[in-house]
């Protein structure tokens, strides 16, 4: 038994999606997590509601909502194509978007956290040293929640390492186009004898799961001390 | 430099109804936990927006509810050492100093920053993180980091506060010497008395939100209409002299325009200049000059005031040569001695009512200027 070009072409395109979904999200979840933790709008619990969806919502839900908005026919997805010649459905892409999505509310949720523990005298007193409400953010606020965006990240990476539901629903399970890890170990075990194939599919996941853990653990434990200044 | 507010502001059950003036030297804004005294000093920072008002700083419009301006924060160049330091954590403690430099139009020369490292004694701190200082370490570095932003106006917060007496005494020569050497205005808030012997040219009492008197220090406290508003325990004139000699026995002279009055043991140098405090409590009044008492100071006075309140005692003002005393002594003390304004008479006090707390160099303070 050893790993194949197939396996090494999952491995990849499954660590791809995930980063992929995790980088692009971020600065986003950062966004709506501050918006939340600071800001007191009408409508707000509205959108506390709209980002805590996908979590709640059965995945293969969210898949078909995604597939209606981001599909060929859909709103976005139409919309997209037209203007940018991009196809999300039943691609790579696809599959990003669908993690993404999924991974959002847990994002925002570590880092909202992060900002409601950031204590605002401390932002008080970058402003009175002269430093403009971007300033502040930039050199006080972000270093001071950088844990929390990084726990935000891991869980984000990890849900998109882990996402089926939904990106099977989007995108299929494409060899080579939206085969991830995930779903290739689902349609193996669908296959009688492919247990063998899977078992080092499996194998293969849970090496990659602690790796990443190990890996945010180590930078979380530094951004900690950094923070904590000891 | 000149300072002017007038603002207005409800929080809750709070109101802050506050006009208050303040020009070169140091403010100090008196008052109870919850007089208002924060509320003011943020109003002037920019961190709490009035609701209504109008705060000036030279030709400088910094608030006016009227006009729509309210200037942020970051623009005013006005300085603030809050009481708990709130040094930034993940930066170093060079980095926390330097942290306003890169944002002011000035820049300060690496002499300058040299030296002023050197005067708060916080050159070893440099690479450590604010977690590894004590709280006296940690206000000197907030100190230096205000002034290394070069502001306009300096506010200070209780920055002694949150400290033990010896931490205070530590960072309380800095304060003097910043005043002494023409920094820049500070308004500093306390409730503390010695800490206005040391540092107050003006003083603002504010009381339930508002400024119930201000003016130089020496006047405000050496009113005794103001013995109420201070507080009974706490009220007492602010004198000047001069250090006239160390005695064999411990006590120290000090030359006052009224006479010499004999204290406990002050460290200070034969000549210094010196303001002191001498509690309306602690003045005893007497008719004829002293005789057979156990102690020596006594001086001439003549009354100027006699300020009778709702309560059983009464606030007396005195003149004592060119300065002021107040003295507090009871409606029955009144009618027995039969005091009249113009009468001259002896101001008599124990040499233990002056302790060295009460005392602080003034004037010419020695060289080593920043």
């Amino acid at each position: 038994m050893s790993i194949t070009a197939a396996e090494i072409a999952i491995v990849g395109l499954s660590l791809k999606v995930a980063l992929v979904a995790t980088l692009l999200s971020l600065p986003i979840a950062i966004g709506i997590a501050w918006i939340l933790a600071r800001k007191e709008f009408f409508g707000k619990s509205l959108l506390n509601i709209a980002v805590h969806l996908p979590l709640v919502l059965p995945p293969v839900v969210t898949g078909y909502a995604l597939l209606l908005l981001f599909g060929k026919q859909g709103v976005i997805g139409g919309a997209l194509e037209a203007a940018f010649g991009v196809t999300l459905a039943f691609k790579w892409t696809g599959a990003a978007l669908a993690a993404a999505v999924m991974g959002f509310p847990l994002m925002v949720r570590a880092i909202r956290l992060g900002f409601e523990a950031v204590d605002t005298g401390l932002e008080d007193a970058a402003a009175t040293l002269g430093a403009s409400k971007r300033a502040v953010f930039v050199h006080v606020t972000l270093p001071l929640i950088a844990p929390a965006i990084l726990a935000g990240a891991v869980l984000g990476f990890a849900k998109a390492m882990g996402e089926f539901g939904a990106t099977i629903t989007f995108v299929a399970s494409i060899p080579g186009e939206t085969e991830t890890l995930p779903s290739a170990i689902y349609t193996l075990l669908q296959v009688p004898g492919g247990e063998t194939a899977a078992l080092l599919l499996i194998g293969l996941s849970i090496v990659i799961s602690i790796a990443a853990l190990t890996v945010s653990e180590v930078l979380a434990r530094r951004a900690m001390k950094r923070v904590s200044g000891r | 430099m000149s300072l002017r507010v007038d603002v207005q502001l409800a929080l809750g059950a709070f109101r802050l109804d506050a006009k208050l003036d303040a020009g070169v030297g140091t403010t100090v804004l008196y008052g109870r936990s919850g007089s208002g005294k924060t509320s003011v000093i943020n109003a002037i920072s920019g961190l709490h927006t009035p609701d209504t008002g109008r705060i000036t700083l030279d030709d400088n419009v910094l608030f006016d509810s009227k006009a729509g301006i309210n200037i942020p924060v970051h623009e005013r160049r006005i300085g603030y050492v809050f009481q708990d330091a709130r040094l930034f954590p993940h930066l170093t403690v060079a980095q926390n100093l330097d942290f306003g430099t890169r944002f002011s139009a000035i820049a300060v020369r690496s002499k300058e920053r040299a030296t002023l490292v050197d005067t708060l004694g916080i050159g070893a701190l440099l690479q450590r993180h604010p977690a590894a200082l004590s709280g006296g370490e940690k206000q000197r570095v907030a100190l230096g980091r205000a002034l290394l932003s070069s502001p306009r106006l300096l506010l200070l917060d209780e920055p002694l506060a949150a400290l033990d007496e010896a931490r205070k005494q530590e960072i309380m020569p800095y304060l003097e010497r910043l005043r002494a050497r023409g920094g820049p205005p500070m308004i500093y808030v306390t409730h503390d008395m010695s800490e206005i012997v040391r540092l107050a040219d003006r003083l603002v009492v504010l009381r339930d939100g508002a400024c119930v008197v201000q003016g130089l220090a020496e006047d405000v406290l050496g009113d005794p209409m103001n013995v109420k508003l201070i507080g009974v325990q706490d009220a007492g004139a602010l004198l000047r002299g001069v250090i006239d000699h160390h005695a064999q026995d411990g006590l120290t002279a000090i030359r006052l325009s009224a006479g010499m009055l004999h204290v406990p043991h002050v460290d200070l140098d034969v000549g210094a200049q010196v303001r002191l405090r001498i509690r309306a409590q602690d003045v005893i009044l007497s008719l004829k000059a002293p005789e057979g008492l156990s102690t020596q100071n006594a001086l001439q006075v003549r009354i100027t005031d006699i300020h009778v309140g709702d309560g059983p005692s009464v606030a007396i003002g005195l003149r004592a040569g060119s300065d002021r005393l107040i003295a507090r002594i009871t409606a029955r003390a009144l009618s027995d001695l039969q005091l009249q304004k113009g009468q001259s008479i002896w101001a008599i006090l124990k040499a233990n009512a002056v302790p060295a707390t009460a005392i602080a160099q003034s004037g010419n303070v020695t060289s080593d200027i920043v």
